[in-house]
C-alpha cells in the first residue's frame, strides 16, 4: 500500500502538479443570477455552470462544484480550498496581482445603473454595490457616496427599502430584476463599460490548469458554444465573440 | 415533491406553497437546522473540556503551565471572533496540510508558499483533491468544532477559574486538614463545588454560542442563516417556477421564532440544573432548599 501511494506520488510528479489531480475544484457565489445561482433543487445553476461542465468535459477533468461567500473568495482560493473562481469574476490588474486569470468567456461587460425614480443624479447620489466589486471601485472615484453590501441581493434591497438612491452592477444581473419589478426599478444613467471581462481565476501556481482551461475556452470560442450559451442565458441582444 | 407541482404557476395559494416548501433548497435548509443542533451538541462539550483544561493550567503550581493558561485565556479572549474564524482556521488548515506535507512527500522540492499561494503536494490536501464534496464538508465542520471550542473554550476556561476561586476557602481547607492530596481536594472538593459559582457564566456562554453559529458560512458551511438570506432573496422568473420578491423578512422572522424557542428551552433546562447543582451546597440557594425541604 504505502509503495502504491510513493509510486503515485511519483507520477503525480512526473505528469505536473494540475494534471496529476483530475478532480478539480469550481468555487463560485451561487448568489448572482444568470452567471451563478442556487436553483430549485438546491444545485449551482447558470451560465456558469454550463460553461464550467462543457469546459471540464473537454479538458476531460472531474468538475466539483463548491460555494463560497463573495468576500473570502480569493483567499480560499490561494490556501487550496478549491482551485477556481468561477463567479463573474472580472479581470481587473488588482487581482491579477493576487491570482491568475484565464482569458475571458465572457466579453466585458455593461455596469448599469438602478433607481425607484428615473430623477436620481447618479453622480452623487447615494449608490449600493457589492463589496470589492469592480462596481464598488468604480463608484468610490465617482464622487457619488458608496454603501457596500456582502451579497448582490443586499443591494437591490435597499434601493427598494430606501437606503441607497441607486444600485451600480453588472446589467445582466440587473435587468431580470428590473423586468420582474413591474416598473417598481428602471435603469437611470448610462451604462458603464468596465473591467476586462469575466475570466476564471486560477492560482498563480496553476500554470498547467490555466493553460487547460484556456485552451478549452479557445474551442468553445470557436465551435460557437460560448456564443450559444451567452444567448441562452443572457438573450438574443448579448455581446458573443 | 408532490405530483401536482410541476406547474407551479397554475395552483391556488395552498398548493403553491406546499410545493414552494419542499423544494430541493428548501429541504438544505431543514437539514441546516440539524447541522446546527449537531455543532452545538458537539461544540458545547468540547469547548466545556477546553475550558476546563484551560482553567486546571491556568491556576497550575507550575509555572510555565500557569503562563500558557493565563496566555490562552487572555489572548483568545481579546482577539475578535470574526478575525479568529477568517484567519486561524485557514492558518489552522495549513498547518494540518503542512505537517503532512513534511511526512509524505518528501522528495518535494518547490517551495511551500510562492507568493500568496500556499501549495502542498496533492498527496498532503486535506482532504484529499479527489474526495467527495461530503468529505470536505465534513472536514470543515470538524474545522468549526476546532476553532468553535477554542473560542469559547477561552471564554469558559477564565468562567470556570473564578468559578474555582469563589470556592469558600474554608472547604479546601477542611479537606486538608482530612489528609487530602493536592489532587484528591481538587477533585472531591473543589471541582464538585465550583459548578454553581460556575453555572451562571456558562449559561451566559451556551446562548452566545447558540447565536454564534452564523460564523459557519466563513467556513463554507451553510447554516440556517445562510439558508435564509438566500432563499429570502428575490427570486426573478426564469431562474426559479417559485418567482417571489424580497421575503427575507419572514424568513428572519422564523428564525427569530426558532432561535427564541430554543433559548426558552435552555434557560429551562439550566434552571433545573441550577436548582440540582445548588442542593447540598454552601450558598444563599443552597441554604434556601435546605430549609424549604421539612427534615
Amino acid at each position: 500500500m504505502k509503495k502504491l501511494i510513493l509510486t503515485t506520488a511519483a507520477l503525480a510528479f512526473s505528469a505536473g502538479f494540475a494534471l496529476a489531480q483530475d478532480t478539480v475544484r469550481m468555487g463560485t457565489e451561487g448568489a448572482y443570477p444568470p452567471y451563478n445561482f442556487i436553483n430549485d433543487a438546491g444545485e449551482i445553476d447558470g451560465f456558469e455552470r454550463d460553461v464550467g461542465d462543457e469546459l471540464c468535459a473537454r479538458a476531460s477533468l472531474t468538475c466539483e462544484w463548491v460555494k463560497n461567500d463573495w468576500d473570502s473568495i480569493i483567499p480560499n482560493l490561494v490556501s487550496g480550498n478549491y482551485d477556481t473562481i468561477i463567479a463573474g469574476m472580472s479581470i481587473t490588474d488588482e487581482r491579477d496581482k493576487v491570482i491568475d486569470f484565464t482569458q475571458d468567456y465572457y466579453p466585458p461587460t455593461d455596469s448599469a445603473y438602478v433607481a425607484a425614480s428615473d430623477s436620481v443624479d447618479v453622480g452623487s447620489a447615494i449608490i449600493a454595490a457589492q463589496t470589492a466589486t469592480i462596481q464598488a471601485g468604480h463608484v468610490a472615484e465617482s464622487g457619488a457616496t458608496l454603501v457596500e453590501f456582502a451579497t448582490p441581493e443586499e443591494t437591490v434591497a435597499a434601493v427598494r427599502n430606501g437606503e441607497a438612491d441607486a444600485v451600480f452592477a453588472d446589467y445582466d444581473y440587473l435587468l431580470p430584476l428590473v423586468e420582474a419589478s413591474g416598473g417598481e426599478l428602471m435603469f437611470v444613467g448610462d451604462p458603464v463599460p468596465l473591467g476586462g471581462g469575466v475570466g476564471m481565476g486560477l492560482r498563480e501556481s496553476d500554470t498547467e490548469l490555466r493553460d487547460t482551461f484556456d485552451a478549452a475556452i479557445t474551442s468553445m470560442k470557436e465551435d460557437g458554444t460560448l456564443n450559444e450559451l451567452l444567448i441562452k442565458w443572457f438573450g438574443e441582444g448579448t455581446t458573443t465573440y | 415533491m408532490f405530483s401536482f407541482c410541476s406547474d407551479p404557476d397554475a395552483l391556488d395559494t395552498v398548493r403553491w406553497f406546499s410545493c414552494y416548501l419542499t423544494t430541493g433548497v428548501h429541504m438544505s435548509f431543514y437539514v441546516a437546522f440539524f447541522k446546527v443542533l449537531l455543532l452545538l451538541a458537539v461544540t458545547a462539550p468540547v469547548a466545556l473540556g477546553f475550558g476546563f483544561l484551560g482553567a486546571m493550567a491556568a491556576r497550575s503550581h507550575f509555572l510555565p503551565l500557569r503562563w500558557f493558561g493565563k496566555a490562552y485565556i487572555s489572548l483568545v479572549r481579546g482577539v475578535p471572533d470574526i478575525v479568529f474564524f477568517l484567519f486561524f482556521v485557514i492558518a489552522l488548515d495549513q498547518a494540518f496540510e503542512w505537517m503532512r506535507h513534511q511526512v509524505l512527500c518528501p522528495g518535494w522540492d518547490q517551495p511551500i508558499w510562492q507568493g500568496n499561494d500556499f501549495i502542498v503536494c496533492q498527496a498532503a490536501k486535506l482532504p484529499l483533491g479527489t474526495s467527495p464534496q461530503w468529505m470536505h464538508q465534513t472536514y470543515g465542520f470538524g474545522l468549526a468544532v476546532i476553532t468553535f471550542a477554542i473560542v469559547f473554550g477561552a471564554f469558559a476556561a477564565n468562567v470556570l477559574f473564578g468559578g474555582m476561586r469563589a470556592v469558600p476557602r474554608a472547604q479546601l481547607e477542611t479537606a486538608e486538614a482530612y489528609g487530602m492530596s493536592h489532587r484528591q481536594t481538587f477533585w472531591r472538593v473543589l471541582v464538585p463545588q465550583m459548578w454553581v459559582y460556575a453555572l451562571p457564566g456558562l449559561s451566559n456562554l451556551w446562548m452566545v454560542l447558540i447565536k454564534a453559529t452564523p460564523l459557519l458560512f466563513l467556513l463554507g458551511i451553510e447554516d440556517i442563516v445562510y439558508w435564509a438570506r438566500e432563499l429570502g432573496g428575490t427570486k426573478t422568473p426564469g431562474f426559479t417556477s417559485f418567482p417571489h420578491g424580497d421575503w427575507r423578512m419572514w424568513y428572519f422572522l422564523f428564525l427569530l421564532i426558532f432561535y427564541l424557542g430554543f433559548t426558552r428551552v435552555s434557560e429551562v433546562v439550566l434552571e433545573s440544573l441550577m436548582q440540582r447543582l445548588t442542593l447540598g451546597q454552601a450558598t444563599a440557594g443552597g441554604e434556601a432548599q435546605r430549609k424549604a425541604v421539612p427534615r
